[in-house]
């Protein structure tokens, strides 16, 4: 026998193996949904191993008991009480054991609070957790037209974590030689969906503002769209994104013979189009705003602060946690506005802050409270 | 009796190697020490060499490692010149054409877009020296010319895509990326940008071709294995001289589906096929973007598109809700 041959065979089952082991493929049984009209094609295709382990891992924790509306409120018995102090006390203590089984099941309160001065804004985290208690509210009674009457609370994103698990920040890596540039495509992309896509495109799209429509709105050039194949490419990188976000395909929010057409959409894209004006918002107005609070280890590789992505809420599930409302428990502390000042955080000193109050009010970035883009609806009603 | 088998020739003939008849005045040598190889056998003429490079080839092949280098090197170097990078990511890495703001610029900096008119020009260069070498070959063995009628298709199509319709476009942005991956993203961000590809009845019509060739060279191959047995593979002798392969074959054909092909016309159905495949292709790329700006439009306009009802009433864009 020739020593090649088994070489080249050897060679070739590694191969063989590796391309059905490593490749991450979708292995039958795959259960397939129709979810459009007849002879469009819109099937919902889904691995039903990995149903079953995304249908283990999102459940909605229960409330840890049920608090009482009634009493004095939190603001008048506690110090520097910001934003909850119309809680009662039994509702801010319930959310304070709600969030921290959220958030830090293992270090307790200590992982945001000084143990001696519960009221100091001496560790970073209480500054950051105040912020995205706004948040929160922000979400649950401004962008109704994304989170419906589910709403969300900190576990929607968090499950247990000190960070939600599903981030994204701007990735530069791996980085070209000095000189040379790859158009910010062309490797695997962390936050493409593993494609070649342009692998920033979220920072584009749900950080900037850039134009997601690419399409020619006529049957002949008038030269009104100016988006040429690179722009495209982009837009595609995102809805590769949004698509493993959510453990659905293209033809969940969209027909895919014409996808611009809103005529032929199913009526998650509008869900899916508010969700990325919710996002642009909460990176804007939230996340980079905490830039000077967060430490070193909290950013990342190009020191940008953690970002807010669909995955960050959806975890792989078209709705968040199979659709499961937590927020009949915290209707004070995350479904009801409190007061929405923003301090100036580039005042903020770790361990030396006592209190990251509104005394020192913010200028004009970050720059709003609520939020709120102009084009959408609620800003309409609020107008 | 030798016989021909579904995967592999089995009986082999070896004998002195074959020199090829003597080269015209003019024509270099042939280069390489001819010799047998029993691999080579069971998939092909077992003999090797010797190889015809002249000049033509050789600078072909010059050009054409030229611009290997220049995409590989580029491709070394976008993962910052770590080969376990390049090795993992091989697949992913490419080259991109110039962004769309240097427009039909030239040579813009060499990288932002210059190394890939770079490698462009030196594999077009090489694509159409190894052309005129197929031509000359066939001349110099006094054959006809339908080999490298047949690649000039395949050039036709390769130079729409990454050079004539970028120009009518105005723009080099517009063009095909090299890499794996990146040229698929490319072909399939192309359809969407357009209003999808699947509305272009020249992508139809290259599809058909396309599809077509395949039936075919099944139904051929299939035909001419099939008659192996009765001597069917020395196909050129039965066109003059019909044998029972031949009749058998034919028999076949006509017994099955009424009308057959000839030992001789279905060389002709599948060359066509063959050169109408980018042909069509090319076409509909370059009226992409140029003539028609999105395909699915133009197919409501000419009743290409099948109507639905509308199904989703109450989804309207949002971006115009104010």
């Amino acid at each position: 026998m020739r020593l090649w041959i088994p070489f080249a065979v050897s060679a070739g089952s590694l191969l063989v193996i590796a391309s059905f082991v490593g490749a991450g493929w979708d292995a039958p049984p795959v259960e397939t949904t129709q979810i459009g009209y007849r002879g469009t094609g819109m099937y919902l295709e889904q691995d039903v191993e990995k149903l079953e382990a995304l249908k283990a891992s999102n459940v909605a924790p229960v409330a840890p008991w049920e608090a009482d509306p009634e009493g004095d409120r939190a603001g008048d018995l506690y110090e520097n009480v910001q934003v909850l102090g119309d809680l009662s006390d039994d509702q801010f203590n319930q959310f304070m054991a709600a969030i921290t089984e959220w958030i830090a099941p293992e270090q307790g309160c200590e992982y945001c609070h000084d143990l001696e001065n519960l009221a100091a804004d001496t560790n970073y985290r209480k500054v950051v957790a105040r912020r995205m208690i706004q948040m929160n509210q922000a979400i649950n009674v401004d962008w109704g037209d994304h989170v419906g009457t589910t709403g969300v609370t900190c576990y929607t994103c968090h499950r247990g974590q000190h960070i939600p698990v599903n981030y994204w920040y701007d990735d530069q890596e791996p980085k070209p030689a000095s000189n040379m540039s790859r158009a910010g495509q062309n490797v695997a992309g962390k936050f493409s969906g593993n494609t070649s896509l342009p692998q920033n495109a979220l920072m584009d799209y749900l950080m900037g503002n850039e134009t997601i429509r690419v399409h020619g709105l006529t049957p002949l050039p008038t030269g009104s769209t100016t988006a040429g194949i690179k722009e495209t490419e982009r837009t595609w990188s995102l809805m590769m994104y949004m698509s493993e976000s959510l453990g659905v395909n293209c033809v969940t929010c969209h027909n895919s013979r014409a996808f611009n057409d809103w005529d032929q959409s199913p009526p998650q894209r509008v869900t899916a189009w508010h969700g990325i004006q919710l996002t642009r918002a909460l990176n804007t107005d939230y996340m980079t705003g905490l830039a000077p609070v967060f430490p070193e280890e909290r950013k990342g590789p190009e020191g940008d602060v953690f970002k807010v992505g669909c995955a960050t809420c959806h975890n792989g599930v078209q709705k968040p946690l199979y659709g499961a409302s937590m927020l009949q428990d915290y209707v004070n502390a995350l479904d009801t506005k409190g007061p929405t000042d923003v301090p100036d955080y580039s005042t903020y000193v770790p361990s030396e802050t006592e209190v990251m109050g509104t005394g020192t009010p913010a200028p004009a970035t970050p720059s709003s409270s609520s939020a709120l883009p102009s084009t959408t609806s609620v800003a309409a009603a609020e107008d | 009796m030798s016989q021909y088998q579904n995967i592999l020739t089995i009986v082999q003939v070896t004998g002195p190697v074959e020199e090829g008849l003597p080269l015209p005045r003019g024509d270099s040598a042939r280069i390489g020490k001819p010799q047998m190889s029993r691999l080579l056998g069971w998939i092909g003429n077992a003999q090797l060499g010797p190889i015809y490079l002249g000049y033509l080839g050789s600078l072909s092949l010059l050009f054409g490692f030229i611009a290997f280098e220049i995409i590989g090197l580029n491709m070394l170097a976008s993962v910052g010149w770590n080969p376990i990078q390049f090795v993992r990511q091989l697949f992913w890495l490419g080259l991109e054409p110039p962004p769309a703001h240097y427009g039909i610029t030239v040579l813009p900096p060499l990288n932002d877009g210059g190394w890939w008119l770079m490698a462009g020009f030196f594999l077009t260069i090489s694509v159409l020296l190894w052309w005129v070498r197929v031509y000359r070959r066939a001349r110099a063995l006094e054959l006809g010319t339908h080999v490298a009628w047949a690649f000039a298709s395949a050039i036709w199509l390769f130079l729409v895509l990454g050079f004539i319709r970028p120009l009518l476009m105005g723009n080099f942005s517009e063009a095909v990326p090299f890499g794996i991956f990146p040229h698929l993203d490319w072909t399939a961000a192309f359809s969407i940008r357009y209003g999808n590809l699947y509305y272009n009845p020249f992508h139809c019509l290259s599809i058909v071709f396309l599809y077509g060739s395949v039936l075919l060279f099944a139904m051929h191959g299939a035909t001419i294995l099939a008659v192996g047995k009765y001597g069917g593979e020395r196909e050129l002798e039965q066109i003059t001289d019909r044998g029972t392969a031949s009749e058998r074959a034919a028999l076949f054909w006509r017994w099955t589906m009424g009308f057959n092909a000839t030992m001789e016309s279905v060389h002709r159905w599948a060359w066509w096929f063959a050169i109408l495949t980018p042909l069509t292709g090319g076409i509909g790329i370059l009226l992409t973007g140029t003539v028609v700006d999105n395909w699915y439009l133009w197919g409501m306009e000419h009743g290409l598109v099948s109507p639905l009802p509308d199904i989703y009433p109450d989804v309207i864009d949002p971006a115009g809700v104010q």
